[in-house]
């Protein structure tokens, strides 16, 4: 009793660390990185919704990208005035639905196309669902690229800008707003939208990973042949890992698409994929604490490379040798090399360490 | 005679080009326990995963409890009371015991009789009780069959299906696992046991069937097969 109360307390003081966060990182280290820490949750989001797909189902998927792209462009398709210009005797002004509506859409939109991947890839396994995921990836890339003519359709590398800013119950959270006296920057305002969202999809995963589901996709991960044999339908349950995963990813592109006002098709590159999938495999597969640890460590590190390497060469050389961008992919390699002969299973690896720490009263969950 | 709860006609199977089962003819009765044995390469394992519909079947039958199973879906053939403990196992080594049990009633819905059955697969394998939480995957070999029994238990099946439950495990355990099947089968499950030892699994049925390249090649009480010559020199070594 007492135990649980302790860490109800706990989980209140760091909710609160949490809010105070933005203001806490704009007074030490100054707004840049509130706009740094949004994009970690964008991310966290977006290595969650992998997570589903290769940690629970274990499907390797290296074009998850594509999911995000997906969920960016139906963001930048229905909030801009771009559509004015495919279709002008429909849409004179493009389309400008409202956040509420779109953000749904965008994860409605992202399922299905995951759906449509998963269909063809069921009976693929390991490196050749890989092969086909990375496909599936690259295609939706280029057709981003290119379906600016005959209709245009995505304005083509281009990219789309001018998207309108998300706006929830009438308030932008591209403009400065006061509440009760507190004066909230636009980044702060993303950073309370996007840790509402990102808390969302982390409980949905959690509960997910407990449920008979979450379950079924464990042992098909395990041993599909056995998983059938327990009279699981394998192939609805690979369809839904695919959709639940393309979901995160389409709320995660949503939401970057209005935070960033503007989404063009490099944004989606293999390499994007390979960076999420790095998140996932570095924090430990399957578990939600080492994936989001995974997360912001991947997406903090450039920044603070960029931040530090320069100066330092400046300071020292009088000139900068090395480029931080080419030291990040140096280091990151040489991390995961570290990781993979160290902690094969991850920073914080799932149910191994867990299991041995739990004690046999624990109630089963049935 | 009561009416089979399982029969086989005429049932061809293959993979690809290869014929694996060249129309083989089999029956069990409610109750009963009925051994398979025969080579590796007979077409015993192909036999048992296409009854659990794993495979399909090239042309034949399967009757199952009065109805055909032509068309029926693997998880559906679950449900109906057919249970398969597969080759080499098939544990889910990252799930713990528990949750391995746990899948195996995944077909049913109701989570109070789930838990009864639970704590009855406790009693049943008193090893595994005492590892629930553990990792199945840390498991020794014996006990992970144990596992794999008791997972297939789970689904209150009419028909357990095992394939050689005694592969890769140590003399010992072989016997406990036997002496499971038999305690198993004393309370009135029907089972399939698929085999290589032949004598151990001729001691524990009633009937066998001996299969040799896809065809059944002799069948009969156990006693008869103990007895046949051919059984004696083909897979009892005298």
């Amino acid at each position: 009793m007492k135990a649980n109360l302790k860490s109800k307390l706990l989980l209140v003081a760091f909710a609160f660390a949490l809010l105070l966060l933005p203001f806490a990182t704009d007074a030490l280290l100054g707004r840049g990185w509130v706009r740094i820490a949004d994009f970690a949750m964008l991310y966290i989001m977006l290595a969650l919704g992998l997570n589903i797909v290769v940690g629970y189902a274990g499907l390797l998927d290296l074009g998850y990208i594509a999911f995000f792209a997906v969920g960016a462009y139906c963001y930048a398709l229905t909030g801009s005035p771009h559509l004015a210009l495919a279709f002008p005797a429909i849409f004179p002004d493009g389309l400008h639905l409202p956040f509420w509506i779109v953000l749904p859409l965008a994860a409605l939109v992202a399922g299905s196309f995951g759906v449509l991947l998963g269909a063809p890839t069921l009976r693929l396994r390991g490196d050749y669902l890989a092969i086909v995921t990375l496909g599936f990836g690259e295609i939706i890339r280029i057709f981003l690229n290119n379906l600016n003519a005959p209709l245009n359709l995505t304005n083509g590398p281009q990219g789309i800008s001018r998207i309108d800013p998300i706006s929830v119950a009438g308030v932008s959270l591209n403009n400065t707003q006061t509440l009760f006296g507190i004066t909230l920057p636009s980044v702060h305002l993303y950073f309370y939208l996007f840790l509402a969202c990102t808390t969302l999809v982390v409980v949905i995963s959690h509960r997910l990973e407990r449920s008979r589901i979450g379950r079924a996709w464990m042992a098909i991960r395990e041993d599909e042949i056995a998983a059938t044999a327990m009279g699981i339908n394998t192939r609805n349950l690979k369809l839904l890992a695919f959709a639940m995963g393309a979901m995160f990813g389409g709320i995660s592109g949503a939401l970057f698409a209005g935070f960033q006002g503007f989404v063009s098709p490099e944004s989606f590159s293999l390499m994007e994929s390979v960076m999420v999938l790095c998140m996932v495999v570095l924090g430990g597969m399957g578990n939600i604490a080492g994936v989001i640890l995974g997360s912001i460590l991947l997406a903090l590190l450039p920044e603070m490379l960029r931040h530090s390497v320069v100066p330092l060469q400046q300071a020292l050389f009088g000139k900068t040798w090395i480029d931080p961008e080419s030291l990040r992919m140096l280091l990151f390699g040489g991390a995961l090399i570290a990781m993979m002969l160290y902690r094969p299973a991850g920073l914080l690896p799932s149910r191994l360490r867990r299991r041995e720490l739990q004690s046999d009263e624990t109630a089963e969950t049935v | 005679m009561t009416d089979p709860l399982l029969q086989i006609r005429d049932l061809h199977v293959g993979y690809g080009g290869i014929r694996a089962v060249k129309g083989i003819h089999l029956d069990i009765a409610p109750g009963e326990l009925v051994a398979l044995i025969g080579n590796n390469g007979a077409g015993k394992t192909t036999t048992l995963k296409t009854l659990a519909g794993l495979l399909k079947p090239n042309s034949g039958e399967i009757r199952y409890d009065g109805n055909s199973l032509n068309g029926v879906a693997a998880h559906q053939r679950v449900s109906m009371g057919l249970a398969l403990v597969p080759e080499g196992r098939g544990i889910f080594a990252h799930l713990s015991v528990s949750e391995n049990l746990l899948m195996g009633a995944y077909s049913r819905g109701n989570s109070d009789e789930i838990a009864a059955d639970l704590t009855r697969m406790y009693a049943l394998f008193p090893r595994l009780h005492e590892r629930k939480q553990q990792l199945a995957g840390t498991l020794s070999g014996g006990e992970q069959q144990m596992v794999a029994m008791a997972r297939a238990l789970m689904s209150r099946p009419r028909l357990l299906m095992l394939d050689e439950p005694s592969m890769g495990l140590a003399p010992l355990m072989v016997k406990n696992i036997f002496q499971t099947v038999r305690d198993i089968s004393a309370q009135g499950m029907s089972i399939l046991l698929v085999e290589q030892n032949a004598k151990l699994a001729l001691q524990v049925a009633s009937r066998g069937y001996v299969m040799e390249s896809g065809a059944i090649a002799l069948s009969g009480t156990s006693k008869e097969l103990l007895e046949s010559a051919t059984v004696q020199r083909a897979y009892l070594g005298d």
